[in-house]
């Protein structure tokens, strides 16, 4: 084997920030069971993420000693769970590189999310003084792409036959990469918003955002990432992306369910309506009619997921302990050895990229002409969890020509271990089905 | 949980080897036909069913589709078991085939009524495989609804 040299001065690959992965999956009290009499071997987490102690505790302790509502009682329970829901905010704005912590708005997940941006578009176009960047009409167009989330679909084409505008996409190219040749044709003057995924969740592929973003801005459109599959497996500043608006769930990374985030800029949410009315969300409420409290508590009506709030902080404290550069290269180590060992597999094919480039740890494939789910199944006799089915992304399915595929997903805890009990699991699927 | 009490010998056979694969056309003209076609969401399997009667004697039955193992040969199946049959005798074998499929793996079957559907116990203790199995059942239910014959008032809980 050769070796090359990197010049000194340039970046040496022993300067990657690593971590021990064996010490990490001790964190995860989850990874210790069997499955049908087999050792667990996870590789689901792009669906959900397993969740260390260190935010099952706090979520316990939360419940156990520090449990009020908060934002509305002078008490010391009260304060002590506003402190932890507003530290928990704190936290979150700082993993992303937000410039306020106010443009941090929990939500329920991501889908929730987008739904408040494109209900808030709604709600604008119906008010004559609504901001006209959020007014829409016929005329006017939404952007979208083909290897979305049906999360990143179903709210525009809801708010399109709202209003009347026209939706648009991407295509996607054969290698699962993101068609970017009509960039100029399909962000044009008539674009109020372009709502693009980071990275897909069936193909991996990370989409390169710099060129859209400079079109987005010279159309003088709003640009919102759905960072779902991201911001858990990578680094992620929003100034640094400069987009308007992120979204992302809690759960895919180490946090718990019935959490997620909307980022916005400061200026962009305090020109949107409010979605949801309640309280908490009023500034002052009289019979004849109400104001609204300023972002981010206006888009938080009732009581918040307050418990999952402070763990979602816990979380990224975890997260942000190992380092996300390191799980990032964990991660593109992981994807490299998968691929090649996947490229080892009689009859399999590969959807989106096959180079651990531009992508991250989520594969999807199918074997021969085996259903995905009877690919799962026999997986899962043997304890391995993938997820089998169209995952959330038909177009994407459709867009390849199958009815499904089987995904196999990598996080922080994943093992090149289990991946050989991935390639050892298919060979077995051929066997039954062979 | 075993896998060969899911994937039988007889359901790999159907799935490898379908019979009566194939959307057809009446052989009597006189026959109402009428087909459905049903889809899983959460997996994207699909099936069209169709039913060729007289009102008394379902003429064929035949189908088309696409799907994992289970739902196809389940499909084959419920074509190789109810062609040929008068509706009353048709909803007797699917009633069985549905209480089969909603009772968890405590339901034993009795293969004079089910014949080759009794591989299928085994799919009743796999919650996620009962909506497989059951696709091309309730595509015919419709179908025949369709057709004209009348379908017996079952409730699934799968």
């Amino acid at each position: 084997m050769t070796t090359i040299a990197i010049p000194s001065g340039m970046p040496q690959y022993d300067d990657v920030p690593r971590y021990d992965v064996a010490t990490v999956r001790a964190d995860f009290p989850i990874l210790d069971r069997e499955v049908n009499g087999h050792r667990l071997v996870y590789l689901d987490s792009a669906n959900t993420s397993h969740k260390p102690r260190q935010v099952l505790g706090v979520l316990a302790e939360h419940y156990a000693r520090h449990n009020a509502n908060v934002s509305r009682s002078v008490h010391t329970l009260g304060t002590e769970a506003t402190e932890a829901y507003e530290g928990a905010r704190a936290k979150v704005a700082a993993f992303i590189n937000a410039p306020s912590v106010d443009e941090v708005v929990f939500t329920k997940n991501s889908t929730e999310a987008i739904n408040i941006v494109a209900y808030a578009f709604s709600n604008a176009s119906l008010r004559p003084d609504g901001d006209p960047r959020f007014r829409l009409g016929p005329g006017d167009e939404v952007v979208i792409s083909e290897m979305e989330h049906h999360s990143n679909i179903v709210p525009w084409q809801l708010l399109c036959e709202r209003t009347g505008a026209t939706l648009r996409w991407f295509p996607v190219t054969d290698s699962g990469r993101l068609d970017e040749s009509g960039l100029d044709d399909l962000v044009t003057e008539r674009t109020k918003i372009v709502s693009l995924v980071h990275m897909s969740n069936i193909l991996g592929t990370v989409n390169a955002t710099a060129r859209i973003t400079e079109r987005v801005r010279e159309v003088g459109a709003l640009l919102l990432l759905d960072c779902s599959q991201s911001v858990p497996h990578m680094p992620m500043d929003v100034v640094d992306y400069d987009a308007d608006f992120i979204v992302f769930t809690g759960h895919k990374m180490c946090g718990p369910t019935g959490i997620g985030v909307l980022w916005g800029r400061a200026e962009l949410l305090a020109a949107m309506p409010p979605v949801f009315g309640g309280g908490s969300m009023i500034e002052t409420v009289a019979m004849g009619g109400s104001t609204f409290a300023a972002p981010p508590a206006r888009f938080e009506a009732g009581t918040p997921p307050i418990a999952e709030a402070v763990a979602l902080g816990a979380a990224v404290d975890y997260l942000s302990g190992i380092g996300m550069r390191a799980i990032q290269w964990h991660e593109k180590e992981l994807t490299a050895y998968a691929l090649d060992a996947l490229a080892t597999v009689p009859g399999l094919r590969i959807f989106g990229p096959t180079v651990p480039v531009g992508r991250g740890g989520t594969i999807s494939f199918a074997l021969g002409d085996v259903h995905p789910h009877d690919v799962g199944q026999v997986l899962d006799s043997l304890g391995v969890q993938v997820r089998v089915g169209h995952h959330c992304a038909r177009p994407v399915c459709t867009r390849f020509g199958v009815p499904a595929t089987t995904r196999a997903s990598f996080y922080l805890y994943t093992t090149t271990e289990e991946i050989d009990a991935l390639v050892a699991g298919l060979e077995q699927v051929r066997k039954v089905f062979g | 949980m075993q896998l060969d009490q899911l994937y039988q010998e007889i359901i790999l056979d159907h799935y490898k080897h379908p019979h009566g694969r194939g959307l057809r056309d009446a052989d009597d003209p006189a026959d109402q036909v009428a087909e459905a076609h049903h889809v899983n969401p959460t997996c994207g399997d699909e099936v069209t069913v169709r039913v060729a009667t007289d009102g008394d004697v379902l003429h064929d039955v035949s189908y088309d589709g696409m799907g994992c193992s289970i739902s196809q040969a389940s499909a084959s199946v419920l074509h190789e078991l109810l062609t040929g049959r008068r509706a009353g005798e048709a909803f007797v074998v699917h009633e069985a085939f549905v209480q089969l499929m909603s009772g968890r793996g405590q339901v034993t079957p009795d293969e004079d009524v089910l014949g080759d559907g009794v591989a299928f116990a085994g799919v009743a203790r796999y919650p996620a495989r009962v909506k497989c199995a059951l696709l091309p059942w309730m595509a015919f239910k419709d179908a025949a609804a369709r057709a004209g014959v009348g379908a017996s008032p079952s409730e699934v809980k799968a």
